[in-house]
């Protein structure tokens, strides 16, 4: 199955790809912090292992060449809006042309954790400009499904309290202060980048997921629709 | 093509480009002595030199993982991270910051490993406007001569060796910069280059510049930059030197 480059994207080809090889599936679950994805990815994947299929998950700052650097650079608190932004576009570059791609074409079910979206929503949030993020992220691969599990903050900020127990440094977007404290800075962060999702939902084609329901049935909603794709 | 961010500080922002071999180091080099002789805050910048960023360069480097796309944005990171960090701030402060390669060199060097023009050209959007941009034109074997004649063996990725272009490190470091070269030349319009013959003298060129300076930015340079008293100069450099 071709997968088709949508008009939105202003599309840079990736060198030595060809996309007729590209027998997998590429599903996307998008959505903040905390809002229970990768709780999500972790029973799909057992369900698609279980259909049979083979299954790589991957996410945000994870990979190869760039993903120590990422978590380097974040411990010292001292990453500029754009350099992080870039840092994290290098990693999703890296791991797109290196981990996704290999197993789309192996016939992989790609499940990512995380894709451009949150990358270019968290930029926004930071104040950068929209369209050149979106050309910055082109040469990616539209996804066969992108699930964007939706809640509000007031819904988040408990997750974080009972599940994590604390609030995170870049979580919050404290590099940009939003807030005196961490609490304050995280409310006000994350309702920038879940604006900013909500703006892509229509453009992009998410399928949007109402995250403050249950995780038994938020898992059923993805199984049937995901199960369409096959 | 997309613009790149006007400078409305007070400081100004000089930048030298042109492929390896060109002199344009030595050009720079000298420039900031004289500004710093003028009394004039400077501050001197160049490219790669990301502390946060260097780790990832190198090891992506050894181990060969660069793509075009991937190689592209780790040096974008890299420079926005002196933009961000170093550059700007300065430049709001009022010096002078002369930077040893620019935005040009991606648009010209990453265009050559495989990513398209106006992709680099929306990637480094974000970067500052230099006041001035100057571009060292050298024809590609004197500049050969020059890196063969004086250094060290060139290395993989400087020679290109990564595409294929040719087994042999001299062949594929010629073919590879006769490209670089190329996408310069188409560019100096677009940029608003001040070409110097770099086959002139080196004291021919250096009078070029100044030339240029004092015509373009002698007024500012008067009024509004950042000034250091004299006997601060070796502070002055030590800073600099900072990244």
């Amino acid at each position: 199955m071709l997968l088709k480059q949508p008009l939105e994207f202003y599309s840079e080809s990736l060198a030595g790809v060809d996309r007729s090889e590209l027998q997998g599936k590429l599903i996307v679950i998008e959505g903040p912090d905390s809002v229970g994805r990768s709780t999500q990815v972790a029973r799909l994947r057992t369900w698609l292992e279980h259909q049979g299929h083979a299954v790589l998950d991957t996410g945000l700052a994870r990979g190869a060449l760039a993903g120590k650097g990422i978590s380097q650079a974040k411990e010292g608190n001292t990453l500029g809006p754009i350099t992080m932004t870039l840092f994290y576009a290098t990693d999703f570059a890296d791991r797109l042309e290196n981990e996704i791609v290999p197993a789309l074409r192996a016939g992989f079910v790609v499940l990512t954790d995380r894709y451009i979206f949150s990358l270019m929503a968290r930029a926004i949030a930071r104040g950068e400009d929209r369209a050149w993020i979106e050309r910055v992220a082109s040469f990616a691969l539209v996804p066969h499904a992108i699930y964007y599990l939706r809640a509000e903050v007031r819904d988040l900020v408990p997750r974080v309290v009972l599940g994590r127990g604390a609030f995170d440094h870049w979580e919050s977007g404290m590099d940009m202060r939003f807030g005196t404290d961490m609490h304050d800075s995280f409310v006000k962060y994350q309702s920038r980048v879940i604006h900013a999702l909500d703006r892509m939902a229509k453009r992009y084609n998410f399928v949007v997921i109402d995250a403050t329901k249950t995780p038994d049935q938020i898992f059923r909603e993805l199984q049937r629709s995901i199960g369409k794709l096959f | 093509m997309s613009p790149l961010v006007p400078n409305r500080h007070r400081g100004k922002l000089i930048v030298v480009e042109g492929i390896d071999g060109s002199g344009k180091s030595t050009q720079l080099s000298l420039l900031s002595q004289w500004l710093r002789a003028q009394c004039i805050a400077v501050a001197f910048s160049e490219w790669n030199s990301s502390p946060l960023v260097r780790e990832t360069t190198k090891r992506g480097k050894k181990k060969n993982m660069f793509t075009p796309v991937t190689f592209s944005l780790i040096h974008a990171t890299d420079f926005a991270d002196r933009l961000e960090r170093y550059i700007v701030p300065l430049v709001k402060a009022g010096a002078v910051v002369c930077a040893d390669r620019y935005a040009y060199t991606a648009f010209a060097r990453d265009v050559v490993r495989g990513v398209s023009r106006r992709w680099v050209r929306n990637l480094y959007r974000f970067s500052l406007r230099p006041n001035l941009a100057f571009y060292f034109r050298v024809p590609l074997e004197v500049a050969i001569g020059r890196i063969l004649g004086g250094r060290n063996a060139i290395k993989f990725y400087e020679a290109g060796m990564d595409m294929g272009l040719s087994r042999n490190v001299e062949e594929s470091f010629r073919i590879f910069q006769g490209r670089i070269l190329d996408e310069y030349e188409a560019m100096i319009q677009e940029v608003g280059f001040h070409v110097i013959d770099a086959t002139g003298s080196i004291e021919e060129q250096q009078q070029q510049m100044r030339d240029i300076v004092m015509r373009e930015l002698g007024e500012s340079l008067r009024n509004g930059i950042m000034r250091a008293p004299r006997g601060d100069l070796d502070v002055a450099q030590a800073a600099a030197r900072v990244l």
